[in-house]
């Protein structure tokens, strides 16, 4: 039931004190944190950086807005709504597809042009915002996720969090999600967490509901053979977050599309733990090895060297 | 980066405050604990006479608030008497009354005094002085040299009553004070004289406490006044003075005793010293305003009792901080918790707790039909206050209807901050089920629950209102607190599959 203190620290797990003071209170500059509490303001500076992101659709800043909502939506099947400065993935709503003027989600809900407006409106009253502050509302094209995930994955989009520390791509998982979690990609609402190796972009270990597991609870698909295609590629964009926010401590949220390849779905400056327990190891080595390295290494070389030093083999066993 | 500034600060607040609680104790003597015990007199006056068997009035002084001591409570004892209490001439005075009574009569009033050091006399006004007297030879002579002789070796009134005083004693009485001394009373005289010589004084009567004693008698002073100040003088000895164990029991220059209507009249006291809790009595104590005695003690009353509770906020406050820091409950609100079990305090406990489920379950209930009208956030949470309000006035009104009084003490909630917790658990709710809404609900409600439990302890009550230092011991605390970084106990079972393998 309990696990003591020493055990922990012999694991190097990081528990959420020290995750505050030594990690986000002393990388994380507080100036810096609107570049990614507010979504608009990060994609903007993605462009910037060369980094893709999800085409913006629209955006949606006044109430009076709310009223045209139809004619931004006119002509796109699917789309997301998020509002910019929303957290822990609340407020976002996916519509898959339009069928009789009814707006249909991934779960087959059906809403109407006024159950959407609502929504909208909820997220510039600053329901889904940081302290109830008032929101912009955006609209993006929705993700055609690589096919080679269908099988591990129900009703939402994998999504891939990085943690990048000065820079270096240090732990990676992807997030699967499950009838339990509502086709919602958080773990402690019942999503599978898979840790991913550094090194290869493979599955190393799976976990739901802090239990491990070795397939997908709904498509009951094995997880040993998930292997992230274009890893590189991903592993760089992440680390490319740090020069694009300077923020030290970032939880980066990618996607693969199937046209684009790897997105940059949004960043986090207080990215959780959980991560923690999906590669069934702590953050602590990890982070002390980069704390050691001298500043200012370009993006591919400490890519190179988060891969040659934090590779991993499977924990999974092997069905092929 | 260095830390030392950093525990310099904690360093200097820790030692702040604990400097500033040992001089209020040793300086003050205010008790650590709120047990230690004070000294409250508990004193009888039995008032004994014979009925002529007409209508009796009897009327007798009674001691007021005065230096060293403060009454608390009094009560009487006299069937078949009708009992009035008056406020004449500057004194207070008990008046029993019957139609028609013979025989042995008695009548008891009793009155409880604390000591306290710090209780001061009510303002006296000095007594015109008295122009009608006059002496009879050959005593007229007399009178004039007595005073002459002590005027001669005195500065002052007050050194003139203590010359003339001593004139009058056995050890010093000459030819003159032994004539007046044939024809008047000491007392009587000794104020006749002072009067005489232009300084204003009267007789008053006091009873000197003696632990266990029956059947005492008050004894005569005379008291002198000078402008403003007045002082008090032994008619026997000429020492002037209170002493300690002087409870003034007439002062106002009437007569103890006044019965109408009845014989051979008599008071005697009877006298019993006790001990009850110092909490009620640090409480009255006076400060000077000095920046050391900087104490909530020298605001007036009310606003005390208004700083008794603020000052146990930090209480709660670093409960809410242990409770996320140490062990990881969440809660929703950071301080909600605070505020609930501040509400907590006025309604006790189970009452509290009652009324905290009962108004938040109505609330989501009436709020999940709010959410379907499609408001604005703002005028959502604002129709919630109202219906929070609602809410309460009626589970008030029920309260009372059934004979529930303490169901009108939930009127002490914060309404705005009981709607934003509605407001948010409904939203939690809809994003992550009601699973959540328990975790979170019943993390704020354990949270408020022990807050509640140490601020409303009667040790932590008495430390953090009369230890201001405590404050600051408070705040190196929370500083501390705020640099753990080490694991919150909740973890050590959130981590533990990550140890399993």
């Amino acid at each position: 039931m309990w696990a003591t203190p020493a055990r922990l620290r012999a694991r190097g797990i990081i528990g959420m004190n020290r995750r505050n003071i030594r990690y986000i209170g002393r990388y994380n500059d507080r100036r810096l944190f609107p570049l990614v509490d507010d979504k608009l303001k990060t994609k903007l500076l993605a462009s910037e950086y060369g980094i893709t992101t999800p085409a913006l659709i629209g955006t949606v800043t006044t109430q009076f807005g709310v009223k045209q909502l139809g004619g931004v939506l006119a002509g796109h099947s699917g789309f997301v709504i998020k509002p910019a400065k929303g957290s822990g993935g609340k407020g976002i709503l996916v519509i898959e597809r339009l069928d009789q003027g009814q707006f249909v989600k991934p779960s087959g809900a059906r809403l109407t042009l006024g159950d959407v407006q609502r929504h909208v409106s909820n997220i510039l009253s600053g329901l889904y915002s940081l302290g109830g502050s008032p929101d912009v509302a955006l609209i993006e094209a929705l993700i055609n996720f690589d096919e080679s995930f269908a099988a591990y994955t129900y009703e939402g989009v994998p999504d891939i969090r990085v943690i990048v520390f000065k820079g270096y791509p240090v732990m990676a998982m992807m997030r699967l999600s499950t009838a339990a979690s509502d086709g919602k990609a958080n773990l402690h609402q019942g999503a599978v967490g898979v840790g991913i190796d550094i090194a290869s972009g493979a599955a190393v270990r799976g976990v739901q509901f802090d239990r491990p597991r070795h397939d997908h609870p709904d498509t009951g698909h094995e997880l040993a053979s998930l292997r992230i295609s274009d890893w590189a590629t991903l592993l760089r964009l992440a680390a490319g977050c740090f020069e694009m926010t300077g923020l030290g401590y970032l939880g980066t949220d990618m996607v693969l599309d199937r046209d684009h390849g790897p997105m940059l779905l949004e960043l986090n400056a207080r990215p959780g733990l959980a991560i923690q327990m999906a590669n069934g190891e702590g953050l602590r080595a990890r982070l002390d090895l980069i704390e050691r390295q001298p500043d200012g290494v370009a993006a591919a070389a400490r890519v190179a060297f988060a891969q040659r030093h934090f590779a991993r083999n499977s924990e999974l066993p092997s069905t092929a | 980066m260095s830390r030392l500034p950093f525990y310099l600060i904690v360093a200097f607040l820790m030692v702040a405050g604990i400097a500033l609680s040992l001089h209020r104790h040793v300086q003050f003597e205010v008790p650590w604990t709120p047990g230690e015990q004070r000294q409250v007199w508990e004193v009888e006056a039995q008032v004994t006479f014979t009925a002529d068997g007409g209508p009796v009035k009897v009327n007798m002084a009674l001691p007021s608030n005065q230096q060293g001591y403060r009454l608390l409570t009094e009560h009487t004892a006299s069937p078949g008497y009708g009992l009035a209490f008056l406020e004449e001439d500057g004194g207070r005075r008990a008046e029993w009354t019957t139609r028609e009574a013979r025989g042995e009569q008695q009548l008891y009033y009793s009155v409880q005094a604390l000591k306290a050091p710090a209780a001061r006399d009510a303002r006296i006004a000095t007594p015109p002085l008295r122009h009608d007297i006059v002496w009879e030879s050959p005593y007229d002579t007399s009178a004039r040299q007595v005073i002459e002789r002590a005027w001669a070796h005195s500065a002052d009134p007050f050194t003139f009553a203590r010359e003339l005083i001593r004139d009058f004693s056995v050890a010093r009485q000459d030819e003159n004070a032994r004539l007046l001394l044939t024809q008047f009373e000491r007392t009587p005289l000794l104020v006749r004289l002072l009067n005489q010589a232009g300084v204003p004084a009267r007789e008053v009567s006091g009873l000197l406490l003696d632990h266990g004693r029956r059947r005492q008698s008050l004894t005569p002073w005379i008291q002198v006044f000078d402008d403003r100040a007045w002082r008090l003088f032994d008619p026997r000895s000429g020492t002037q003075g209170r002493p300690d164990n002087l409870l003034l029991w007439e002062s106002a220059g009437q007569a103890v005793l006044d019965v109408e209507g009845g014989r051979n009249s008599r008071v005697s006291f009877s006298m019993l010293a006790r001990n009850q809790p110092a909490a009620a009595a640090v409480r009255s104590q006076l400060a000077d305003d000095t920046l050391l005695n900087f104490s909530i003690h020298s605001l007036p009353l009310e606003d005390q009792a208004l700083f008794q509770t603020i000052l146990l906020i930090p209480i709660g406050a670093l409960v809410v901080v242990l409770l996320r820091v140490l062990v990881g409950i969440k809660t929703s609100g950071t301080f909600m918790p605070v505020l609930i079990a501040l509400a907590f305090i006025q309604t006790t406990l189970a009452t509290g707790l009652i009324g905290f489920l009962l108004v938040v379950a109505v609330g989501l209930v009436i709020r999940n039909y709010l959410s379907y009208l499609n408001l604005l956030l703002v005028a959502r949470v604002t129709a919630v206050i109202i219906t929070v309000i609602a809410i309460i006035s009626v589970f008030s009104v029920l309260a009372y209807r059934f004979g529930l009084n303490a169901g009108l003490t939930i009127t002490f909630f914060p309404m705005i901050i009981l709607s934003w917790t509605i407001e948010r658990m409904s939203i939690l709710w809809e994003e992550e089920g009601p699973k959540q809404v328990l975790i979170q609900g019943g993390g704020s409600l354990i949270t408020a629950v022990l807050a509640y439990l140490a601020m409303n302890n009667p040790w932590v009550r008495h430390i953090t209102f009369n230890f201001l230092g405590v404050q600051l011991m408070l705040m190196a605390l929370i500083l501390l607190l705020g640099n753990y970084t080490g694991y919150r106990l909740l973890e050590l079972r959130r981590f533990k599959p990550v140890t399993e393998d």
